[in-house]
C-alpha cells in the first residue's frame, strides 16, 4: 500500500434493485479503491449476487448510480462493461462446457484480439500471428491460475476444483482491471481454498482491483482490505476485516458460528 | 499426413466426371454438391452458433429467385400505376445480387433471433419460409407463380481475349459447383477457427458467460446469420442456373428438413459433418431408388434413419468417427501446434 | 354487413378447431418442451380414421368420431413411449429432430396406405344449411363448433380441476420439484402427449368431413398450431383458445377482404409481427398453465 490515498475505482451510490415486487437491494452505497480487495459478505439472499448483476449489466438498477473510473455503468450491456475492464464470474459453475480448457481461455481472450471478419476472411497476415500469440498467452494464464489439467481436456470432464479455477482463468483472459468474483471457492476443499488464496494474492500483485462475494471467512479475513456486510438488501456494516468481525450487527446477522468455525 | 489426404480427396473429386459414365449420376452429384453447400451454411448457424433456424430453404429459394429474375429481367407493378422494368443482367451479376439480397434477409433474421429466443425462434423461421413460399406462389406478376420461371440462362464468364466459358450441361456445372463448395468450405473453416468463430461457439455454449468476457452477442449472431444466408443464397443461385427452372417448390419445408438431416446426422458444429451428411443423404435416395422401391418408402426409411441417428449417434457421424482418426494424429501432436489450427484439434 | 357477419360466423367455426389444435400443442410444447412436429400428423390421422370408420366400415358417424379421438390418444401415448421416453433430459434440438423423422415417416406411411387421392367423408347432417336471416351455416359446421367448444371446456376443466391437471401444472412450473413432491413425471408426460394428440386427432376428425382428407393436410395445420401457441403463450390454454379464434378471424377476414391467395400467409405474418413486439407471445404468463 502506498502512502497516498488510492484513487476510487468503483462507486455504487444509492443502488436499488427490484424485480417482481421484491426488493433485492435497497439504497446501497459503497466504493472500491484502485488496487483494493473488497469482500461482500452476508447471509444468503442478502443481495450480493444481485448487486454483482447490476454492476455488470445483467440486471437493471431501479435506482441509483454505478460508475467505474468515472464512467457511468447504468444501462450498459454486459459486453460493453467488460470492455471497460469490469469482468465478473458467476456463482453457478459457468464455463464453455463443450470446449477444451485451452479453447475456453481463447474465447476469454476475445477482447485482447484485434481480428475482425474481413481480416479473417481475407487472411491478413496479422491474423495468423495473433493466433500464435493468443495461444501462448492462453497457456500463460493456465500456468498463472495453477490449472493442472491438460489444455486439450474438455471442460466438462474437469474435476470440480479445476473447473472453478478455469472460470477465474477465463475471466482473467478478458484483461480485467476490476474483477468481480462470485463465491469463487464455494465447494472447494481446504487445500484448493488455500491454493486459491495464493492465486488471489498473485492477481492482486498485478494491480487488479478485486470485489469478492464469499462465505468462506478464511478467505475473506485473509485477503480483504475492507469488508462490506449486507443483510436483506442493505449494508449493515463496512470497514476493516477485524472491525467487521467484532461488529455486533454483523455477528447478529450471521457471522457468529461461521467465524467460530474459521477460527479452528 | 492430413495435407496428403486432403489433396488426394480433392483430386478424386475433380476426377469424377472423367470416369463416371452415367450422366444421371453426375446430375445427382451436382445436386448433392449444391445441397452440401446449403448444409454447410446451415451448420454455421445451427451447429456453431446454436440457433435453431428451420427456414433455411427460404434463403436458398430467395437466392434462386433473385438470380433468375435478375438474369431474365422482369416487369412488375409495384403500385397500380407504377411499372418497374428491369432488363436482363449478366448471370454473374444476378448471382452477386442473390448473395447480397439473401445476406440482407439474414441480417433481418439475425436481428430477430436476438429478440425472439429458443423454440419461438424456430417457429418464426418456419413461418418466414412459409410466407416467402406463399408470396412466390401468389405474386405471379413477378414470379410466374406455379408456372415457374423458365429458360433461365446459364452462367457464362467472358473476358475478351482470355476467357469464354458458358456453364451449360452437367460436366461444366459439376466443376462450378465443386469450386463453389470448396470456396464455401474454406470461408466457413477460416471463420470458425478465428476470433469470430470462437465468439459464435461461445454464444451457443454459454451466452451469459460470453457477454461477461466482452463478446457482443447481437453482432456475432447477426454475422452468423448473414454469412449463413449469403452462402445458402449462392447455393440457390447455382441451382437456378443449372436446372434453369425455378418454381415455388424450392421453398418447401422438406428441403429445409433435408439440410437439417445432413447437418445433424453428419455432425453439427464440425466442418466435415455437413459434407459427410450431405453425401449420405444426397446419395441415399438414389440408392433406394435403384432398389425399385416406391418413393414413399424411401422417405419412410429417411425418417426412421433420422430417428436412429439421433438415438445411436447423437453427436452425429463425424464426432463418432473421431476416436478412430485420432490415433493416427496423435503422432503429429508432439509438435507445437501451427497457428491456424485450434490447439485442441492439433493436440488430439 | 351481412358479408362481414357471414365471415365472422365462418371464422367462429374454424376458430374452434384451430383452438383444439393449438391447445393440444401448447400443452405438449409447454409441459414437455418438445417441438412436436407430429402434431399435424395426428390431425390427419384423425381425419383418416374418420374416413375408415364411416366410409369403409360403415359405422355410425358419431361413434366414429369418438373412436377416432380415442385412437388419437392411443397413438400419442405410443409415440411418447416409443420415441420420447428415452430422450428425456436431452436438449430441444434432439427431440425436435426425432419428431421430424417421425413426421416424415408417418406422413409417407399415410401416403402409402391411403394414396394421395383426396377422400371425402359423408355426414349424417342435412345438406341444406340452417338459414338465419341473411346468414347461413351448414349443420355440419354448427356441430363442429359445438363439439370443439365442448372439448375445449373439458380440457380446461381437466387441467384446472383435476388431480391429473394439478400434477401437469406442477410439472410445467418445475419438473424437479414436482418429482420430489411425488408426481410421476413419466405418467404426466405420456398423459400430456396423449391428450394433446387426442385433441389434434379430434380436430382432424371434425374437419375431415367438411373439407377433404389428404396426406399433406397436416402440414399447414401443424404450422398454424405453432402460430397459435405463440399467440397464446406457452402452456396457456385460454391463450391458445383465443389465439385460435384470432387466427381464424384474420384468415377469414383477410381472405374475404384482401386476398384469398395469401390467406394462409396472414396468420404467419401476424405471428412474426407479434413476436417482434412481444418476444414471448401475446398472452404469455410465464409461470402458469391453465
Amino acid at each position: 500500500m502506498t502512502a497516498e490515498t488510492p484513487r476510487i475505482a468503483l462507486t455504487v451510490e444509492r443502488l436499488s434493485i427490484r424485480f417482481g415486487g421484491l426488493t433485492a437491494v435497497e439504497n446501497m452505497s459503497f466504493s472500491v479503491h484502485e488496487g483494493e480487495v473488497v469482500s461482500l459478505i452476508g447471509p444468503n439472499g442478502a443481495g450480493k449476487t444481485s448487486a454483482f448483476n447490476a454492476i455488470t449489466g445483467y440486471l437493471p438498477a431501479a435506482a441509483g448510480d454505478i460508475a467505474y473510473r468515472g464512467k457511468r455503468l447504468n444501462g450498459l450491456k454486459p459486453n460493453r462493461i467488460a470492455e471497460l475492464g469490469v469482468v465478473r464470474t458467476f456463482q453457478k459453475t459457468s464455463v464453455f462446457a463443450g470446449q477444451t480448457v485451452i479453447d475456453n481461455i481463447l474465447i476469454g481472450l476475445h477482447l485482447r484480439s484485434r481480428q475482425y471478419p474481413t481480416a479473417i476472411l481475407l487472411r491478413f497476415p496479422f491474423v495468423a500471428r495473433e493466433e500464435k500469440e493468443l495461444l501462448e498467452e492462453a497457456h500463460e494464464i493456465l500456468r498463472f491460475v495453477g490449472i493442472n489439467a491438460p489444455a486439450a481436456e474438455l471442460a466438462s470432464s474437469l474435476p470440480y476444483g479445476e473447473l472453478r479455477l478455469l472460470e477465474v482463468a477465463v475471466a482473467l483472459a478478458a484483461r480485467p482491471t476490476l474483477l468481480l468474483l462470485d463465491e469463487p471457492v464455494s465447494g472447494m476443499n481446504p487445500t484448493e481454498t488455500a491454493n486459491f488464496m495464493k492465486t488471489l494474492t498473485r492477481i492482486r500483485a498485478r494491480d487488479i482491483t478485486v470485489l469478492l462475494v464469499e462465505h468462506d471467512m478464511k478467505i475473506v479475513m485473509g485477503v480483504s482490505d475492507r469488508v462490506v456486510c449486507l443483510n436483506q438488501g442493505r449494508i449493515i456494516a463496512a470497514g476493516a476485516p477485524l472491525e467487521i468481525q467484532r461488529d455486533p450487527d454483523v455477528i447478529r446477522a450471521y457471522l457468529g458460528e461461521r467465524y467460530a468455525r474459521a477460527q479452528d | 499426413m492430413r495435407r496428403l489426404a486432403t489433396i488426394a480427396g480433392l483430386a478424386f473429386l475433380f476426377s469424377i466426371p472423367l470416369w463416371l459414365g452415367n450422366f444421371y449420376l453426375l446430375h445427382v452429384c451436382i445436386i448433392t454438391g449444391i445441397f452440401i453447400i446449403a448444409a454447410m451454411s446451415l451448420n454455421l448457424l445451427l451447429g456453431y452458433t446454436g440457433q435453431l433456424s428451420l427456414g433455411h430453404a427460404a434463403f436458398f429459394g430467395i437466392g434462386a429467385y433473385v438470380s433468375s429474375l435478375a438474369s431474365l429481367g422482369f416487369e412488375v407493378h409495384l403500385l397500380p400505376d407504377w411499372l418497374v422494368t428491369v432488363d436482363p443482367k449478366p448471370v454473374w451479376f444476378g448471382m452477386a445480387c442473390a448473395v447480397v439480397v439473401t445476406g440482407l434477409c439474414g441480417w433481418a433474421i439475425g436481428r430477430i433471433a436476438f429478440k425472439v429466443r429458443g423454440a419461438y425462434f424456430v417457429i418464426v423461421t418456419i413461418s418466414f419460409a412459409e410466407v416467402v413460399r406463399l408470396v412466390a406462389l401468389n405474386w405471379d406478376e413477378l414470379t410466374q407463380g406455379p408456372m415457374a420461371l423458365n429458360n433461365i440462362p446459364p452462367l457464362s464468364l467472358v473476358i475478351p481475349g482470355l476467357l469464354d466459358i458458358t456453364f451449360i450441361g452437367k460436366v461444366a456445372n459439376y466443376y462450378l459447383v465443386l469450386v463453389f463448395a470448396i470456396l464455401s468450405y474454406g470461408i466457413i473453416a477460416r471463420l470458425v477457427r478465428s476470433r469470430a468463430g470462437r465468439a459464435m461457439i461461445a454464444l451457443k455454449e454459454n451466452e451469459a458467460l460470453a457477454a461477461s468476457v466482452g463478446i457482443d452477442v447481437t453482432k456475432y449472431l447477426v454475422l452468423a446469420t448473414v454469412m449463413s444466408a449469403a452462402i445458402a443464397g449462392a447455393a440457390g443461385a447455382l441451382y437456378a442456373h443449372y436446372v434453369r427452372i425455378v418454381d415455388p417448390n424450392v421453398f418447401l419445408f422438406i428441403y429445409t428438413v433435408t439440410m437439417v438431416i445432413m447437418v445433424v446426422a453428419g455432425g453439427k458444429g464440425t466442418l466435415a459433418g455437413p459434407v459427410v451428411g450431405g453425401v449420405i443423404f444426397g446419395l441415399l435416395p438414389e440408392g433406394l431408388r435403384s432398389l425399385a422401391i416406391a418413393p414413399e418408402v424411401q422417405w419412410i426409411v429417411y425418417g426412421i434413419l433420422m430417428i436412429l441417428v439421433v438415438y445411436l449417434l447423437p453427436q452425429g457421424i463425424v464426432p463418432a468417427l473421431r476416436p478412430f482418426l485420432q490415433h493416427r494424429r496423435h503422432l503429429d501432436a508432439q509438435k507445437q501446434p501451427p497457428a491456424d489450427i485450434p490447439a485442441s484439434e492439433a493436440m488430439s | 354487413m351481412d358479408q362481414l357477419l357471414q365471415h365472422c360466423l365462418n371464422a367462429l367455426v374454424l376458430g374452434g378447431t384451430y383452438a383444439l389444435l393449438g391447445i393440444g400443442l401448447t400443452l405438449i410444447f409447454g409441459i414437455m418442451r418438445v417441438v412436436n412436429f407430429t402434431h399435424g400428423e395426428l390431425y390427419s390421422f384423425g381425419a383418416y380414421m374418420m374416413f375408415m370408420f364411416v366410409m369403409l366400415l360403415h359405422l355410425d358417424f358419431f361413434l366414429s368420431l369418438v373412436l377416432a379421438m380415442l385412437l388419437g390418444i392411443a397413438l400419442g401415448a405410443a409415440i411418447e413411449f416409443l420415441l420420447l421416453r428415452k430422450l428425456r433430459g436431452a436438449d430441444i434440438d434432439t427431440t425436435m429432430l426425432v419428431m421430424i423423422g417421425a413426421w416424415i415417416a408417418m406422413q409417407n406411411l399415410e401416403q402409402l396406405v391411403w394414396s394421395g387421392v383426396a377422400k371425402s367423408i359423408k355426414t349424417p347432417f342435412p345438406s341444406s344449411p340452417l338459414v338465419m336471416g341473411a346468414l347461413s351455416v351448414s349443420w355440419n359446421r354448427l356441430f363442429v363448433l359445438a363439439v370443439a367448444l365442448g372439448l375445449i371446456l373439458c380440457t380446461y376443466a381437466l387441467v384446472n380441476r383435476t388431480r391429473l391437471g394439478r400434477a401437469m401444472r406442477a410439472t410445467f412450473q418445475d419438473p424437479d420439484t414436482a418429482a420430489l413432491m411425488g408426481v410421476d413425471i413419466g405418467t404426466i408426460y405420456m398423459s400430456t402427449f396423449a391428450l394433446g394428440s387426442g385433441l389434434a386427432a379430434a380436430a382432424g376428425a371434425l374437419l375431415g368431413p367438411i373439407f377433404v382428407v389428404t396426406p399433406t393436410m397436416g402440414d399447414l395445420a401443424s404450422l398454424k398450431a405453432f402460430a397459435i401457441v405463440i399467440l397464446g403463450g406457452l402452456g396457456n390454454i385460454v391463450g391458445a383458445t383465443i389465439g385460435g379464434f384470432i387466427l381464424a378471424f384474420i384468415e377469414e377476414l383477410g381472405a374475404g377482404y384482401i386476398s384469398s391467395g395469401y390467406r394462409d400467409a396472414m396468420g404467419f405474418l401476424l405471428i412474426i409481427a407479434i413476436l417482434l413486439v412481444r418476444p414471448t407471445g401475446l398472452f404469455s404468463r410465464k409461470e402458469r398453465i391453465g
